[in-house]
């Protein structure tokens, strides 16, 4: 795994064009199946421009890799669902403009689950990504692909999206760093959205200096999004060695029942760390905490249910002719969508309908708002809170993907952060055999700075992040 | 008072398309797409492609405050905007954004002519909605091997207008279609001679039965046959010892019936919700700065009309029932007699331009003018006043023309007075009757002088001259 840093002299040295197909050809022999699409014509010729013409931008000749849910103009964008077979973009996501006007090199769209239903990338219709650390593992999920590609070296940056945990997830069974910022932060214009209200596209690196600079160029106002907000900061000023005085929560919830022993070790292994540098810790209470995955999976699926009803076959992806429209759309819902974007659907189909509505969808609502004053009653006392990314490390391929409570039920600690809106980040912290542990580090609304200033002095006294998976 | 024997209740449910705006409700795509190929205006946005957000057009949003304050509305301090979901070929995202809980106005009124004087129809709530695609067939729809999609007005601004079922008949619920488009058209938002511009749905109960709804309204005679059927069917129903049921109808045009589309029991759930890309609006303080640029609206002009010009309540309400024609009275008012004015404008002009299906635009405001001071100098009759307004409308020109070529000026006094006398002698009998007490015996007198000037000489001046020497 290569830094920005090191990549930048290598370019400096050599050339992007090298660089990338150096990368292009690790994903070619690669077996992880972390990637749906690759760029390599596209990624080549964008190279030699850069080492023809110069580039003055941050990431100027630096490869990265994009979850397959963000519109990238003139290449192909599935979700990883067969329904969007053959749909190509006619524009680019407000990220991917950033992006290229900062000189980085799209070298391929990744695998993820379904319409980022899941927390294992098995859900993609192309088929399940391997954890680098473990093959017989999941690479977590939804963005498994993105953060695969970066622990396994096949891609120095990526971009996620994050709906309940879906950046954090994976960033954590990777042993890579994942940050999900504050709602608003970055425009989701051209996100094809699961669940709008709660998702955030999301930087992977593998250090925290690497995925802070990359937020650094996707984060900003867009006018196309009402949901973005106008607030420019340069994150990399925020990179400091220092903890001093810093007022850590540690909400107890998150150590539950059903978390893995060597993940609570790290993590009391962890405060112990920002202890000794000077770091105050505290135990808060977040009592709504146990509500929070009913909640979140209602208002996901209501709005995921509505979000997906576009996908009829009438203007793009698959197409299944029959005798009227009725049949037609039915017929391509049935052959396009997977198990659980259906099961998705129809749970939230049936908790906005009539009779059902107040029940469920407005009482997640309420939900919501107390999960929202937990974290800001948690934050009058307390900088950041430090918890489990997840609670146990990478399950085996095929564990959980036929019992979907219990799939569901392993994103306990990351959903809170989605149904607040706050920022989060998660770090390498640990190993339990072989497979790296996350932390996640939790900050106010718009407090960005705290959390990843928290991630950098932690990542600056330990090792876990230098650590690589044999064979990348 | 009107005892509306047949219990009928109407509510109606206006779709206005903001066409005037520049841009769409969501996006920027340009709404001036009226003579271009189909699918040419459109975006991302408004294409419903995967991952595109929508923006709200604040023009669009101004637009639906004038509205709500023309219509007496209450205008919301919040809104906020919810997706109805279902689905249909011209809806590209499988929702439509419109609203539901704090619509952008309610609580409103409009008065309109009723049954039995002025009838005050509540308006429940005006909100805004996005226009979905438009559904193209070779032929009819039944008949055509394929389904064309034009996406082009997808996204157009909507307002939806609810009234209350305040209607008692097909006529109150015609003419309050007239003065509500007559009101939106005063806004300077709204083309209604545009395709598509006004569409209506159309609910109607009677003796305290069950509603149906009936859809595909496309015009306000359409709306009058469609109730006027409905109540037909509603009351053969009753007739016959049935129950009439809640349903929705669908009106065919052509053949001015209502055929069943579904019951209640297959009535959609739109499954409601608020729309996550878009955050609640705040238009507190909008409402109070946008009156004050509020025109003036039809029934405050009438009033002026009455006040400023002197001219009769119907007239004023004739010629304020279309912005058009009340800015083309009130040009020519201010150049000549404005109760004249009034006069030849509503009683004559609007009759011939009715008769010939034109709107006033048809007709210069110079040349009323003109034919007015024609009219005050004496220098041609009433009569040829008519003539002229015929002959500009059918075959144009000017009226100086008019008056030279069919040889219209009136003719002088003295040639009036040789005709009255030739008349005498040559009508022994006429006269003979005249005396003998027959007043209407004068008429076929005027009429042979009106002969001999061949209609140049002006009747009254004719009347008078032969009392005179009739004495």
């Amino acid at each position: 795994m290569a830094t920005i840093n090191e990549l930048r002299e290598r370019i400096h040295a050599d050339s992007s064009e090298e660089i990338v197909a150096e990368y292009l050809e690790r994903i070619e022999k690669s077996k992880l199946n972390a990637f749906i699409t690759v760029s390599k014509e596209s990624a080549l010729l964008q190279a030699r421009k850069i080492d023809s013409e110069g580039h003055d931008g941050p990431l100027a000749g630096i490869p990265i890799a994009i979850k397959d849910n963000i519109s990238t103009k003139g290449i192909l964008t599935t979700c990883a669902s067969k329904i969007l077979t053959g749909y190509v973009p006619p524009y680019d996501a407000h990220v991917i403009e950033k992006l290229k006007a900062a000189g980085a090199i799209i070298i391929g769209k990744t695998n993820m689950d379904e319409f980022a239903m899941g927390s294992s990338t098995e859900t993609s219709f192309y088929g399940p990504t391997l954890n680098p650390w473990g093959t017989d593992r999941v690479p977590g999920g939804s963005s498994g692909g993105s953060a695969a590609a970066v622990a396994g070296g096949e891609a120095p940056l990526a971009l996620g999206s994050d709906t309940g945990g879906s950046v954090r997830c994976p960033a954590s069974f990777c042993g890579v760093v994942g940050l999900k910022p504050t709602y608003g932060v970055i425009s989701r214009y051209g996100l094809i959205s699961y669940a709008n209200s709660l998702e955030q596209i999301g930087p992977f690196g593998s250090c925290v200096r690497d995925a802070a600079t990359l937020f650094d160029v996707i984060a900003g106002h867009d006018p196309r999004d009402s949901t973005s907000v106008n607030k420019e900061e340069d994150y990399s000023l925020a990179l400091k060695n220092d903890v001093k005085g810093l007022k850590i929560g540690i909400p107890q919830e998150y150590f539950g029942e059903g978390t893995d022993k060597n993940v609570e070790t790290s993590l009391r292994d962890a405060i112990n760390t920002f202890e000794g540098l000077g770091a105050t810790t505290i135990d808060v209470k977040m009592p709504n905490t146990k509500y929070a995955l009913s909640a979140y999976y209602i208002i996901a699926m209501s709005e995921a249910s509505s979000n997906l009803a576009r996908f009829d076959g009438m203007r793009y992806g698959l197409r299944v002719e029959d005798s009227d429209w009725h049949t037609t759309f039915s017929q391509v819902r049935a052959a396009g969508f997977g198990d659980e974007v259906k099961r998705r659907i129809l749970l939230g189909t049936y908790a906005l309908s009539a009779g059902y509505h107040d029940k469920y969808y407005l009482k997640a609502l309420k939900i919501r708002t107390l999960i929202k004053q937990d974290f800001e009653k948690a934050f009058v006392n307390v900088d950041v809170l430090i918890a489990p990314t997840m609670p146990y490390p990478a399950f085996k391929i095929g564990e959980k993907i036929d019992d979907p409570i219990s799939l569901f039920l392993s994103d306990v600690d990351t959903v809170p952060v989605n149904l607040a809106g706050v920022p989060s980040i998660s770090v390498p912290c640990g190993f339990s055999n072989g497979l790296p542990i996350g932390m996640q580090v939790i900050g106010k609304h718009f407090d960005e700075a705290a959390i990843l200033r928290a991630a950098f002095a932690f990542e600056e006294n330990t090792d876990f992040h230098t650590r690589q998976p044999e064979g990348s | 008072m009107y005892d509306n024997p047949d219990g009928v209740m109407i509510g109606l449910e206006v779709h206005v398309q903001l066409n005037k705006l520049k841009t769409k409700v969501f996006c920027g795509c340009s709404t001036d797409y009226h003579n271009d190929p189909p699918n040419s205006h459109v975006c991302p946005v408004c294409l419903g492609l995967p991952g595109s957000l929508p923006v709200i057009n604040k023009k669009a949003v101004e637009a639906a405050i004038k509205i709500g304050l023309a219509l007496n509305c209450k205008v919301e301090e919040h809104t906020q905007f919810y997706r109805k979901n279902y689905y249909y070929p011209d809806l590209p995202k499988g929702f439509q954004i419109t609203q539901y809980d704090f619509p952008i106005s309610s609580s409103g009124y409009i008065n309109i002519e009723g049954e039995d004087g002025e009838l005050r129809v509540g308006i429940t709530r005006a909100h805004m909605e996005e226009d979905p695609g438009r559904l193209v067939h070779e032929g009819t729809i039944d008949k055509s091997k394929y389904t064309l999609i034009d996406y082009n007005r997808s996204g157009m601004a909507l307002i939806e207008i609810v009234s209350d079922p305040d209607m008692r008949s097909p006529k109150e619920a015609r003419r309050y279609l007239d003065k509500l488009r007559n009101i939106v058209e005063y806004l300077d938002i709204f083309d209604g001679d545009l395709e598509g511009a006004l569409r209506v749905d159309a609910n109607i109960s009677i003796m305290g039965g069950q509603r149906a709804e009936i859809k595909n309204i496309s015009s306000h005679k359409g709306a009058e046959r469609a109730l006027l059927f409905e109540i037909v069917r509603q009351k053969n129903v009753l007739r016959r010892g049935g129950v009439v049921v809640q349903e929705t109808r669908h009106f065919d045009e052509a053949r001015e019936i209502t055929i069943s589309m579904r019951s209640k029991e297959e009535a959609h759930d739109y499954r409601y919700f608020p729309e996550p890309d878009l955050v609640p609006l705040k238009i507190s303080g909008w409402a109070p700065a946008i009156k004050s640029t509020l025109p003036e609206l039809p029934d405050a002009r009438r009033m002026r009309f009455v006040e400023q010009y002197g001219i009769t309540d119907d007239h004023a309400k004739a010629l304020t029932s279309e912005l058009k024609l009340a800015i083309f009275y009130e040009d020519v008012a201010k150049k000549v007699d404005p109760k004249m004015a009034a006069v030849w404008v509503c009683d004559v002009l609007k009759g011939e331009l009715n008769y010939r299906d034109l709107t006033v635009d048809a007709f210069k405001k110079e040349h009323m003018q003109m034919i007015i001071e024609l009219l005050v100098s004496k220098k041609i009759t009433e009569d040829s006043a008519i003539d002229i307004i015929r002959t500009l409308l059918d075959k144009g020109g000017s009226p100086d023309e008019v008056v030279k070529e069919k040889g219209l000026m009136k003719v002088e006094g003295d040639i009036v007075a040789t005709a009255a006398e030739e008349a005498i002698k040559e009508n022994l009998q006429a006269v003979a009757d005249y005396r003998a007490g027959k007043e209407k015996a004068l008429n076929s007198l005027v009429g042979a002088v009106m002969k001999k000037t061949k209609g140049r000489a002006d009747a009254r001046t004719a009347r008078e001259m032969l009392l005179e020497k009739l004495w």
